[in-house]
């Protein structure tokens, strides 16, 4: 589960104000909303990489507020990848175990196994710049859900996608989800995306958050 | 497939860069042809310009490590931090790049005759030694290596480092695991650049650690020693390996800027 409870945030003339929403657990949640209207900082807000200037985060039966981003068990894929330049695909997928000081032969066989359904495992020992977009995001997808996080957060995962990339890797998703029963916060302001993965939908407009529904007005 | 049209607007850009390019030749190619090999050779095996190389390669190198050493957190300080002043402090940081260098050499003579200046020199002195010429040359090697830091960090994006954070770094592990190894080409190009201002130094290190032959002479003091002397031959010798050297460190920093 995914909680927010009455988040405000403020950064400049900007603010978002009173957002209370839940992605139960589990569940594909789809935030949409224009560019720009504050839903790549509600995701940060979720990582702890901003501070809300009130309320509460919930992940799960945890308050992680106040925790560091890195101990609140989520995986966080960004809009565009954000690749560590340097490292392999390889290094990619085990970066969290490594991280968590996991034994070299437990995080070869996480390697392994993420590779595979990723579609990844020809591309292990490449690099990112030798990558096209759907690579870049199958491996960010990946180093996300190495430490089997219970919560996922996608932020425009396939906008920068051409078409023929974006149905296989829009298919990924979706299984990817109901394979691992993580609980997934998708933004996005294509429709297409939303009607295709949603199990329960909100819309981001003027600073608040209400659940909507396909059939109603959504931003195209 | 129509030709382009004449445009005189590059062709002045061409003249005004080739003409400054020619006058950086012709001042090169007069030094080189003023004197003859063997006289340079012969300037070069000189027993007080070999321990000037040996000890500008030294403190060089002390130097530009040094230089990275204080330039990477400043520089990642000053390209990922948000604090109040931060454009003062970058401002200040500035300064030795703009001060004269031989008020940098005053200001270090001065400050090492004050009485937190003499405690220090109790433990290491500094002044009119080795050490006075590798402090005098990091002054101003450190700021053109912070300046190249942090440009390095701001073309670096942040969102990798904190995508770190969320699989479960710290801080410090998201700089040194992601970002370091991703700066590596600026670092060496920080050093590079320390390395080769360092070895260009003159008027501070004259002025604080002083220009004794075999203790604190460096190739510009040799430089400036020969001439005094009237020695031209070795002056031009020391200049032209100074000028060899620099090309050196120039070529190595464009080709590891290339493979970026």
């Amino acid at each position: 589960m995914i909680r927010f409870d009455n988040i405000g945030w403020q950064a400049g003339a900007f603010a978002l104000k009173n957002i209370s929403f839940t992605v139960p657990d589990g569940q594909y949640g789809v935030l949409m909303g224009r560019t720009g209207g504050g839903k790549t900082s509600l995701l940060e807000i979720i990582c702890g990489l901003r501070r809300p200037t009130t309320g509460s985060i919930w992940l799960g039966d945890r308050q992680v507020t106040d925790l560091a981003p890195g101990e609140r068990g989520l995986g966080y894929v960004p809009q565009d990848g954000a690749l560590f330049p340097t490292m392999t695909v390889r290094e990619h997928l085990g970066f969290a175990l490594r991280v968590r000081r996991r034994p070299a032969s437990e995080i070869a066989r996480r390697v392994e196994e993420l590779a595979g359904p990723l579609g990844i495992a020809a591309l292990l020992d490449r690099r990112p710049p030798g990558l096209s977009g759907g690579e870049r995001q199958r491996v960010a997808l990946g180093r996300a859900l190495a430490a089997r996080p219970q919560v996922l957060l996608l932020d425009e995962p396939l906008s920068a996608l051409d078409d023929d990339t974006r149905e296989p890797l829009a298919d990924l998703l979706h299984r990817v989800q109901r394979e691992t029963a993580v609980t997934v916060l998708h933004v996005t302001h294509q429709r297409s995306e939303a009607a295709r993965l949603a199990d329960v939908l909100f819309r981001l407009d003027a600073g608040q958050v209400v659940e909507s529904h396909l059939n109603e007005h959504l931003y195209v | 497939m129509s030709r382009r049209a004449f445009d005189p607007f590059w062709l002045v850009l061409g003249i005004v860069t080739g003409t400054y390019l020619l006058f950086w030749i012709g001042l090169l190619g007069a030094a080189a042809v003023h004197s003859s090999p063997y006289d340079l050779w012969h300037a070069l095996q000189t027993r007080e310009i070999r321990f000037a190389i040996g000890l500008s390669l030294i403190t060089c190198t002390l130097t530009a490590g040094l230089s990275l050493f204080l330039a990477v957190p400043v520089g990642y300080l000053l390209a990922r931090g948000r604090f109040p002043g931060r454009a003062w402090l970058d401002a200040a940081l500035d300064i030795p790049i703009v001060l004269p260098p031989m008020v940098v050499g005053l200001c270090l003579l001065i400050f090492f005759q004050t009485v937190v200046g003499h405690l220090i020199e109790c433990v290491v002195p500094f002044t009119y030694t080795v050490a006075g010429v590798v402090l005098a040359q990091f002054v101003i090697g450190a700021a053109f290596a912070v300046r190249t830091m942090r440009g390095t960090f701001e073309h670096l994006s942040e969102r990798p480092e904190n995508v770190a954070l969320t699989l479960g770094c710290t801080r410090t592990r998201a700089a040194w695991l992601v970002t370091l190894p991703a700066a590596r080409r600026g670092m060496f190009a920080a050093a590079s650049i320390a390395w080769a201002r360092s070895l260009g130094e003159f008027g501070p290190i004259l002025v604080f650690a002083g220009a004794t032959r075999m203790k604190t002479e460096v190739l510009p003091t040799s430089v400036w020693l020969e001439l005094s002397v009237g020695n031209l031959e070795a002056a031009i010798a020391v200049s032209l390996l100074m000028v060899a050297l620099a090309i050196v460190v120039l070529a190595s920093v464009r080709l590891m800027g290339e493979r970026v």
